[in-house]
């Protein structure tokens, strides 16, 4: 007899742009106009369709080398994703893992995580991710890793906070005294009370991750310059700002909506979810 | 030894150990406690008095700043204290069960009521998950739950304060324990749900046999429900005996103070007497007393 929960606006919104940039880059293949990498000098720097003189066969427009910059977003929308879900995922893994010890555990083992959590935020986030690109070599794996060996002590924090304040309730003392180990206190009993605030954690960093992914692209130090990635071509219409600012625009656009959709989807997710917050 | 008592603590002290030149702190100072099968028994006193400290010793939740100095805890039998924790974990829950005293947060908030009451017979007695539904339900009905079926599939936060005590009262009788420690089951309640939640508690007790460490401040709930008494003040049993015995002839200067200082229908509440101070202070230095002379036996 589990109800469906209802989706309130902000979730159905969030939603929405998580399904599309899935569907997008799965399917940017059958979607894109054109091959992403495929030069047109002739039709170089055409603005978009909408403009006085653009072409309908570019509907957002072509870069100073003619390539399409719809196909070009399109493609681009497939690192954003990868970085977002493997980032995420294993960041919230880790985080979420200490956390819960650390806030369950409390004493030695939370002190320990905890200044560990402390020296690691006290490292400038972008320096460190270039660093560690730098070290590990350009491409999708280190970018996904980085994000992970950056941002898990945002997930530590926030659920070690949570997992202590609901450890303090009686019904994990409940748990206990109905002869649980601690073990399955901590991952039956806590962590489903912890999780819509994970969720929320989750999509927020799926937001972090695809601006990291943008900023490592900007810098040239996420993927080769022939795949085609949200901040690379901000980088590459930052130079051409005057003449053509929709090569700026419209990455910048991609990125936001993504941004602000993925937000929405977890604050919403978790105002649908929660047993006592819906209705 | 059908005499033996189900619960026998001796000499127990409890307390937080020294730390950075600070001296230990006693929170107990020497219970003794036995309860026999079937018997309600009673421990009263006012908050900071130590009389939940004993039920969580019991229960082996004290927090972890706390730790048991000397004394022993015989339970069912069994060395309690020295049990290793794996064999403990099989009595807790099924021998020995909680009453809790909030029941607004006893329960997990993300799981159905029929699943946190299931959950405790498949951990003890194996039962498969639809057996134990029923059984589940049974249980909610034992506690006068009405439309126990519906409520199986609710989640505690559409459940009222009362409601939510008669379940934590059907999981602590779940798999029919010797002994309940109930400790302060009523005190979130407000008072005409009270009367219903005692009368029920007693019931069951009757019926199943259990024993129950019941423990209150408030001495107007004991003398219905309780067989006998223990009233403890700064971690120190000062009186102990039967209901009748302490109700009708206390010997101890606090327990007079105590009933002075408890409301009856029978005496208009001008008539209520806070407890001196020269009482409660003749019981601290005593405590004092009793620390300075333990510590100076220990330090060696």
């Amino acid at each position: 007899m589990r109800r469906s929960p209802n989706l309130t606006a902000r979730a159905w919104f969030g939603l929405a742009v998580f399904v599309t940039l899935l569907l997008v880059a799965l399917g940017a293949r059958g979607l894109a106009p054109h091959d992403p990498l495929e030069q047109d000098l002739l039709a170089a720097s055409l603005p978009p369709a909408w403009a006085v003189d653009g072409d309908r066969s570019h509907p957002f427009g072509t870069d100073t080398l003619g390539r399409d910059i719809l196909s070009r977003l399109i493609y681009g929308a497939r690192p954003a994703l990868i970085v977002a879900l493997a980032g995420a995922s294993l960041a919230g893994l880790a985080g979420t893992l200490l956390g819960l010890l650390a806030g369950f555990h409390g004493g030695f083992v939370d002190a320990l995580i905890s200044r560990a959590v402390d020296v690691w935020m006290s490292f400038p986030a972008v320096l460190l991710a270039i660093v560690i690109v730098a070290v590990m070599g350009t491409g999708l794996t280190s970018v996904v890793l980085a994000i992970a060996i950056i941002d898990w002590t945002r997930f530590c924090r926030v659920i070690r906070a949570e997992t202590q304040a609901q450890a303090r309730l009686d019904y994990v003392m409940s748990a206990r005294v109905i002869g649980l180990t601690p073990a399955r206190t901590l991952l039956r009993e806590v962590l489903p009370n912890v999780a819509p605030l994970l969720l929320t954690l989750f999509t927020l960093e799926m937001g972090i991750a695809v601006v990291v992914e943008a900023i490592l692209s900007f810098v040239g130090l996420s993927l080769s310059s022939d795949t085609p990635t949200w901040g690379g071509l901000i980088q590459e219409g930052r130079l051409y700002v005057h003449q053509t600012p929709w090569l700026l625009g419209l990455p910048i656009a991609a990125i936001v909506i993504t941004v602000l959709g993925l937000n929405a989807l977890g604050d919403g997710l978790r105002e649908s979810l929660d047993p006592v917050l819906r209705k | 030894m059908a005499d033996a008592p189900i619960l026998n603590i001796e000499r127990l002290h409890v307390g937080v150990p020294a730390r950075r030149g600070a001296a230990p702190r006693l929170l107990l100072r020497g219970i003794d406690l036995s309860i026999a099968a079937g018997e309600v028994h009673a421990l009263v006193g006012e908050s900071g008095a130590g009389k939940s400290m004993v039920g969580r010793t019991v229960l082996g939740i004290l927090p972890i700043s706390v730790r048991v100095f000397e004394g022993s805890v015989r339970l069912l039998g069994h060395d309690w204290l020295g049990l290793p924790e794996k064999s403990r974990r099989k009595h807790l829950g099924s021998d020995v069960a909680l009453i809790p005293q909030d029941p607004q947060t006893a329960l997990n908030p993300s799981y159905t009521i029929g699943r946190q009451t299931a959950d405790v017979l498949q951990l003890h007695l194996g039962l498969k998950a639809a057996v134990a539904r029923e059984r589940a339900a049974e249980l909610l009905a034992a506690v006068q739950i009405r439309h126990p079926k519906q409520v199986l599939d609710q989640y505690p936060h559409e459940l009222s304060g009362g409601m939510r005590q008669r379940v934590l009262i059907a999981i602590a009788f779940a798999c029919r324990p010797k002994l309940i420690v109930a400790d302060e089951p009523t005190t979130a309640l407000d008072v005409t749900v009270q009367r219903e939640i005692l009368r029920l508690l007693r019931a069951l007790q009757r019926d199943e046999g259990a024993a129950v460490l019941f423990i209150t401040h408030n001495l107007g709930l004991v003398a219905k429900l309780c067989d006998r008494v223990s009233v403890i003040h700064s971690g120190r049993i000062v009186e102990r005996g039967t209901v009748q015995e302490i109700f009708e002839a206390p010997r101890c200067d606090y327990t007079r103070a105590l009933f002075a200082a408890t409301p009856r229908h029978d005496r208009p509440a001008a008539a209520l007497q806070p407890i001196a101070a020269a009482v409660t202070d003749s019981l601290l230095a005593r405590a004092q007393a009793y620390d300075a002379q333990w510590q100076a036996v220990h330090r060696g």
